[in-house]
This record gives structure tokens, sequence and C-alpha cells, in this order.
């Protein structure tokens, strides 16, 4: 095996322990919100350490990969696309470690009825498939299950754009609990953000396994023009 | 795609000639050439257009046929024993084997630089005259103007205290810029290079490199290389030749970031060959 292969083989590991530690950050951070488990809550804050050191060794690898090896094609589709997904997955654990210190700092558990009504356990729902589809995806290769996160995005989205109606109509009905409802607010505000950097780990899966950016694409199906075209 | 911004500090990006098949402004032409040494094929059935004032590359691995391909255009091969070829290689549009073609003419408008810098152990001014003298050229003055242009052309002229220097006391690098500017003394229209950075250090290399894009505003440029980045960096469109084929040509960029074959890929990503 050329040593470019092995590089490529040890990076990409490193990609996916990175993504399984942020996926389990999430499912944490689900968890930790309905159960309210403050334990948890600071066990995801512990783990950011290692989200973090995991990014530096591999902005690290990228950047030596790159100056050693000359890679091209799809061996420098794959480290480009590596690069920027390191990115994404640190931020998308930064929002992770961000949700924890909410639940940590919030001190009590939240009213479930609040929380239906906001559509919270359906925005964490959502947000783990995502990043469950973006793990297998990138394991198996499987462009057809990245696209799937752009249609779960969506939903993040429709729920994103109402919350401010919502929670404006529950300061109204019960203004004794405003902490309560924004402390919800910014929770829903990070989650739409965890969908729209598992958006862009969609994208860069798809530039490097299909060789087309769907970046600023506002149809990003199968068919959607090649690499350069407008 | 967002229409494209235009970088302000990019002042100096070229456009770069595209293999657009309306585009009819070819140089070089090959239509349906093989090539055979006695009962060995060569080259096997290989058509390509090279564009004008353009940077052409042939890569491949090591007996794939790219330099016996690059010197059909100015008829190196002919004195090969055994050397036997069907198909037809076109300058501006005329053939160059055509039995009216005089093999001395045509090699003033084709030069050729080799890998190992070969200048004659002489001066460095009459190492560029050659190429005029044995033309019959006797007039010193209008030698001595071509020297000097076709030294600085080469941007060499700059480098040598005395043009009466033996060239054989130059740097590799310079060596090998002498001999371009001996081939461009001729004034061609073609320059063919055959590896000519391979015996050279990351200095010359990259001054060599500068050289090549300098000259395609004037000539049309066809390099064998096995430096992948090397092709990668200077040239426009590059050809990939695999046992005696053409595999895939096309758009430099494109080949070196999105190949059309699984071998091309496999090729310049280092998997085989």
């Amino acid at each position: 095996m050329a040593q470019l292969d092995t590089e490529i083989g040890l990076l990409n590991d490193d990609i996916l322990e990175l993504m399984y530690l942020v996926k389990t950050q999430l499912e944490k951070g689900h968890k930790a919100f309905i159960d309210f488990d403050e334990d948890l809550a600071i066990d995801i804050t512990i783990n950011e350490k290692r989200v973090d050191a995991l990014e530096l060794k591999i902005d690290r690898d990228c950047e030596n990969i790159l100056a050693l090896f000359n890679p091209v094609a799809v061996d420098l589709r794959f480290v480009i696309a590596s690069f920027k997904i390191n990115s994404d997955l640190e931020r998308l654990g930064d929002h992770a470690d961000s949700i924890a210190k909410y639940i940590m700092d919030f001190g009590e558990p939240i009213d479930e009825e609040i929380i239906k009504e906001m559509r919270i356990d359906e925005m964490f729902e959502t947000a783990i498939q995502m990043m469950s589809h973006i793990f297998s995806a990138f394991i198996s290769e499987d462009t057809q299950l990245a696209r799937k996160v752009f249609a779960k995005d969506k939903i993040l989205n429709e729920i994103n754009r109402g919350i401010s109606n919502v929670t404006a109509r529950l300061i109204n009905e019960n203004g004794k609990q405003v902490e309560e409802y924004l402390y919800l607010f910014s929770i829903i505000r990070k989650l739409e953000r965890v969908g729209d950097l598992l958006k862009n780990v969609a994208e860069e899966i798809i530039f490097y396994i299909e060789a087309k950016v769907l970046k600023h694409k506002k149809d990003k199906s199968e068919n959607s023009s090649k690499e350069g075209d407008s | 795609m967002e229409a494209e911004q235009k970088n302000p500090k990019a002042t100096n990006v070229e456009t770069k000639p595209k293999l657009n098949p309306d585009n009819k402004d070819f140089k070089l032409q090959a239509k349906n050439v093989n090539v055979y040494y006695g009962d060995f094929q060569a080259i096997n059935d290989i058509s390509l257009d090279v564009v004008d004032n353009s940077i052409t590359a042939f890569i491949g691995p090591s007996g794939c046929g790219k330099s016996t391909f690059l010197r059909l255009f100015n008829r190196m091969n002919d004195y090969i024993d055994g050397f036997r070829m069907e198909g037809d290689i076109l300058l501006n549009k005329k053939s160059v084997y055509d039995e009216s073609v005089k093999v001395e003419e045509l090699r003033k408008k084709v030069g050729m630089v080799f890998q190992k810098p070969n200048p004659f152990p002489k001066s460095v001014y009459e190492n560029v005259a050659y190429g005029l003298r044995i033309q019959g050229i006797k007039d010193e003055d209008l030698i001595e103007k071509r020297v000097v242009k076709s030294l600085k052309q080469a941007t060499l002229f700059d480098e040598v205290e005395s043009l009466e220097k033996q060239a054989l006391s130059l740097s590799g690098g310079q060596q090998q810029r002498l001999c371009i500017a001996r081939a461009l003394a001729v004034q061609p229209s073609v320059l063919l290079m055959d590896e000519p950075t391979s015996a050279l250090d990351p200095i010359s290399t990259a001054k060599i490199e500068e050289l090549i894009r300098e000259l395609k505003k004037k000539y049309t440029i066809v390099i064998v290389t096995h430096n992948m980045q090397q092709a990668g960096r200077i040239s426009d469109n590059t050809a990939f030749l695999y046992m005696g084929k053409l595999i895939e040509y096309g758009d430099t960029q494109k080949i070196f970031t999105n190949p059309e074959k699984d071998r091309t890929q496999n090729y310049i990503t280092g998997r085989f060959g």
C-alpha cells in the first residue's frame, strides 16, 4: 500500500472517531436535557476537550498530507472535505457543549408541556437522525443517505422560524417562566445551527465522492450541476 | 453557482486555452496515428489536437509512448530502425509527413528541448548563433540581434557576464535555458520539450517553468513530463497515455481534480504505473 493510502486511511479513521464522539455528545445532550441529568451535562463539557484535541490533530494531519504527498483528484477532494468536515464537527461539539451548559445553568427540570409546545424534543431527534445519516453516509460513501440530511434540515428550519412567535405567546400567557422560555429559545437556536452544520458536512461528503459542489445551491438533488457549472 | 467574483489581486490570471470542439485554432493535430518499431506497436490510434499558444502536457508511465508521440511532431523518429507510422500529423493544418516537406525546414518551425541540457562545447554566443549559421545567415548584425533576443527570452542574458563564456561552464539550469534560447533563435512557432527539468534542481526547475509560461504567449508548447505537479502547474491541457493509447485528454484542472477515467485517476494518484 502506498504511503498516501496509509495517511488517507488514518485521516479517515480520525474523522470517524470525531464524528462518533460528536454524535455521542449530541445524544448525551438530548438525554441530559430530557432527564435533566446534570452529571451527564458535566460529562459533555469534559468530553468537549477531546473534541478540540482531535480537531487540532486532524488539522495538522490534513496540512501534512497536503504538504508532503501533494494529493490530487479523489485524494485531494478527500483531504479538502476532511479539513472542512473537521471544522464543522468541532463547531457541532461546541453547540453540544453550550446546550450542556444551559442545562447546568438552569438548575431544575423543565416543564414537559413547554418542551412539547416548543418542539425541542422533535428538534433533538431530527438533529440526531441527521447525525446518524452523516455517520453512515461517511462510512459507506453513500451520497443518497447524505442527501437525506437536506430534507431533515428543513424540519429544523421550520421549527426555528416559528419559535419567536411561540416564545412571545408563551411569555404573554405566563410571564413567570420567562427565563425558562428564553433558555429553551436559545437551545432551539443552537439546534438550528446544528442542522446547518450537518448540512455542510453532507455537502462535503458529496463533494468528496461525486466531485459536485452543492454549496449555495438550492437544488441539491443528484442531478444538480457538476463542479464549475453555474 | 454564484457569479464568479474577480480577485482584485489576481491581475496575472491568464485565460486558459480550452479544448472546445468549436475551437478550430489548432496548431498541431494528430490523426489516427499508429507507430511501430518493427513488430512492436508503440502508439495505438491516437488522435489529438493541440491549441495554438497553449501548453500541453503528455503524462504517463515509462514506456507508454509519450516521448515517441512527442517526437512525431518534428519527425525525430524518422531515422530510428524499424520506425513506421500510419495516420498523419498536421502543423497549421498541413501534413508534416508530406513528401514535399523538408525536415530541416520543419525543425525550424518545431524546435525541441531535451531532458539533459546538451550545449555545444562553444561559447554562449556561438551556441545560440549555431542554428542561424547552419541556415546560411551571414549577416552578423542580424545574428547578434537574434542571439541577444533569444537569450533575453530565455531569461539568461542578464545572468551571463560575457557571451563569450564557455557554455559548458554554466550551471545545469543555465545550460538548459541556453538550449531553449538556441531553439528560439531560429524562430519556431512550436516548442517540444522532453522532460526539460528532470535533471535540474528545484530553483532551476522553477525558473524553467516560469520561462515556459512566459513563452506560451508566443509559442505553442508541448511538454513530456514525469512530474505530475509540474504538469498541473504549467499546462493548460493534459494528455494521459498508457501502453501507447491515449486514455484521457482535456483541461489540466479537470484531469487533476476530477478525471473522467479510473485509469487516469489511478495513475495521477500514484496507485499504478
